[in-house]
């Protein structure tokens, strides 16, 4: 089973993720965290749906997403 | 005896950049200096090295940057508005301590001027003459002899202090045949060792960044008051100059280059009629040969420089003397070359008379 | 656990100074990939611009070199004729290339010059504040264009592609983008295409980026990567625009 992991730490709450690039919705930035730049950082709602496509890799601009298998 | 030949002021700077092993050379088209590139392609060719007529001054020295950033002698050369085109890549030189070699056969300024010599470019030469505080090292030969063997002595200054290097010479000497001596052997490049800055690839070592930015607070200024230190060094150990009959002098010109041939045919004639002049030429301009100046002050009364532009090196006499003694001038700008007879004129003047 | 994705042994651990939902870092990403994938990362040399993107030199890691603005090409040319056995790319923006270095980028592909650009084209002046660069849209807003790119007054954006393709010298020429994931694997083939071509010696290769910058454009990266797809693209059309090795077959 493919795991998405946000390094919350560097992620910069861009959003790019989150919008209509993961085909099973599974990113959304967080609404009530913050990292220590001040960023809400992205949050998986639901890894067992992973289908480790890289997707939300591939357009995170720092990059702030590990992908597992 | 080492081989003679006949040969162009111009022609000897190539041969002289070839033998101190160099193998880039980049530049654009302009006069007086277009027998450097011309005899550089046809030679460059012969010996295997790299030769680039570039799209315009400011590519040819960005690519003696990326050259000299890999580890390679490089040279380029052009004149006067070309060198000022080439202004901000030096500057960038400087600021990220690489060597480089440039070669200013300089002509009548300002604007497009004329292709006749001059010695108009003598500031933006020793006062670093881009943005920032920088300085490069300036050699001013005199003759086709010293147009070959100065390459080799600029790329070992310029590599010994990690220092941009101009050879300041003016149309009359890049046009001009004398026999020149190959004087030494020349060196083979595969012979340099890699320089520790070197860019070639960062296989089993540190990645290497070359350049002249630092945004971090203080950094900068730090690593250019590293830099002036280096700057202090060159001015104490580098200083070069001929000096002829100085010792005994009433009067010194001062003089170098084409104007110090000239010089030297006025100060004979003048000792010919019994005054005692002698002649200073510096060979560096940067740094200027001040401590001999200084030291010659303690016992001259008079100096007289002679410049083909309106007066620029004065100054550096004017300051290594601290004004301690009178300085004379005489120039001629816009490509205007003095005689003998007229500066000897002058020395007559300063000195009260025939005698 | 094996990882699948995660940041490149091409990239330093230096964590990059660009702005949330810049495009710069998507690049960066891929090219730092690329030393890997390739096998390139002890023999490439990189050029970092003047902009935004001259910390790159930070980011790289391989050796690297910050020159002047716009002159990168020169640079490269001067390593790439020196050190042949170098892959040497160079790292631009569009004020770097399009505008100071125009002069340099149209010589070093005229010539052909055996080095791969990759040409970030976001439309706007970054670093200084969000100045009309020469590829503003016409009408699009800048802060030396308030009312938006008067074509009057401040001329036509250049496409860069299209007039590099003009010349006879360049080997490989291309504009992607980096909106979509669907967009974004097309810059990585088409990076590892102009790559590939260097390693083969086949001569001068440019990547062309459609690039988000949400700051000086007023935009959310979310409106920012619409924006390309709805309507930078459709002034800069994506595709290759110069490809010798098929031309050859």
């Amino acid at each position: 089973m493919p795991q998405v992991k946000i390094l919350e730490e560097v992620c910069k709450g861009c959003g790019l993720c989150c919008d209509e690039v993961c085909p099973v919705n599974i990113l959304v930035l967080s609404p009530d965290r913050i990292n220590s730049s001040g960023y809400h950082p992205a949050e998986v709602t639901d890894n067992s749906k992973c289908i480790g496509c890289g997707y939300c890799f591939k357009i995170c601009p720092e990059p702030a997403i590990e992908i597992y298998k | 005896m080492a081989e003679k030949k006949l040969m162009y002021g111009n022609h000897a700077i190539v041969e002289g950049v070839l033998a101190a092993g160099c193998r880039f050379f980049a530049g654009y088209p302009i006069t007086p200096q277009n027998e450097i590139p011309e005899f550089m392609s046809i030679r460059m060719n012969e010996i295997g090295g790299v030769f680039i007529q570039t799209e315009s001054e400011i590519a040819a020295i960005n690519m003696l940057f990326g050259a000299a950033a890999a580890g390679k002698r490089a040279m380029t050369s052009s004149s006067s508005p070309g060198i000022s085109l080439m202004q901000e890549g030096i500057s960038y030189i400087a600021g990220a301590d690489i060597p480089v070699l440039v070669v200013n056969v300089v002509r009548g300024g300002p604007g497009l001027g004329n292709i006749a010599p001059a010695q108009s470019d003598y500031f933006q030469a020793t006062r670093g003459g881009g943005h920032g505080d920088y300085f490069t090292i300036t050699l001013a030969p005199n003759s086709a002899q010293e147009l070959y063997e100065f390459p080799k002595i600029a790329f070992e200054l310029a590599e010994k202090y990690r220092n941009p290097a101009l050879i300041l010479a003016d149309g009359l000497l890049g046009q001009m045949m004398e026999p020149v001596e190959f004087s030494y052997k020349p060196f083979d490049p595969e012979t340099l060792p890699e320089p520790p800055y070197a860019l070639s690839g960062c296989k089993n070592r540190e990645r290497r960044i070359v350049r002249s930015y630092d945004l971090k607070p203080g950094k900068l200024e730090a690593w250019n008051w590293q830099r002036q230190k280096k700057y202090e060094q060159i001015v104490a150990n580098e200083q070069r100059f001929q000096a002829t009959a100085c010792d005994d002098a009433e009067l010194i010109i001062v003089a170098y280059g084409t104007c110090a041939r000239v010089c030297d045919a006025a100060a004979r004639m003048a000792r010919a009629k019994g005054y005692r002049v002698g002649l200073l030429r510096p060979i560096t301009l940067w740094p200027f040969p001040s401590n001999i100046l200084s030291a010659l002050a303690e016992k001259t009364d008079h100096f007289l420089v002679v410049e083909m532009n309106m007066g620029q090196m004065v100054d550096d006499v004017k300051l290594a003397t601290e004004c301690s003694k009178k300085i004379f001038f005489h120039g001629r700008p816009g490509g205007g070359v003095p005689t003998p007879p007229e500066v000897y004129g002058k020395i007559e003047t300063i000195l009260g008379g025939a005698r | 656990m094996k990882q699948l994705f995660g940041r490149p042994a091409g990239l330093t651990d230096i964590s990059q100074r660009y702005c949330p939902g810049c495009g710069h870092g998507i690049v960066h990403r891929i090219i730092g990939e690329l030393l890997v994938k390739l096998n390139i990362r002890e023999r490439t040399i990189g050029i970092a611009p003047v902009g935004c993107s001259v910390f790159a030199d930070e980011y790289f890691n391989c050796d690297m070199i910050q020159p002047p603005h716009g002159r990168g090409p020169a640079v490269s040319t001067g390593i790439k004729r020196s050190r042949p056995d170098c892959i040497v790319f160079s790292y631009q923006g569009d004020g770097d290339l399009a505008a100071i270095g125009t002069a340099e980028i149209v010589h070093a592909a005229a010539r052909n010059e055996n080095i791969t650009i990759i040409f970030i084209n976001n439309a706007i002046f970054g670093m200084t504040g969000g100045q009309l660069a020469p590829t503003t849209l016409p009408g699009m807003k800048s802060t030396t264009s308030v009312q938006g790119r008067d074509i009057k007054k401040q001329g036509y954006p250049i496409k860069v592609c299209e007039l590099l393709s003009g010349l006879d010298g360049p080997y490989y020429l291309a504009r992607t983008a980096v909106d979509t994931p669907k967009n974004i694997i097309n810059t990585e083939k088409a990076l590892k295409t102009a790559f590939t071509y260097q390693i083969e010696e086949k001569g001068f290769s440019l990547v062309e980026i459609l690039s988000m910058c949400p700051t000086n454009w007023g935009m959310t990266p979310v409106q920012s990567k619409k924006w390309i797809e709805n309507t930078m693209v459709k002034y800069y059309p994506l595709g290759e625009y110069r490809n010798r090795a098929k031309e050859e077959k």
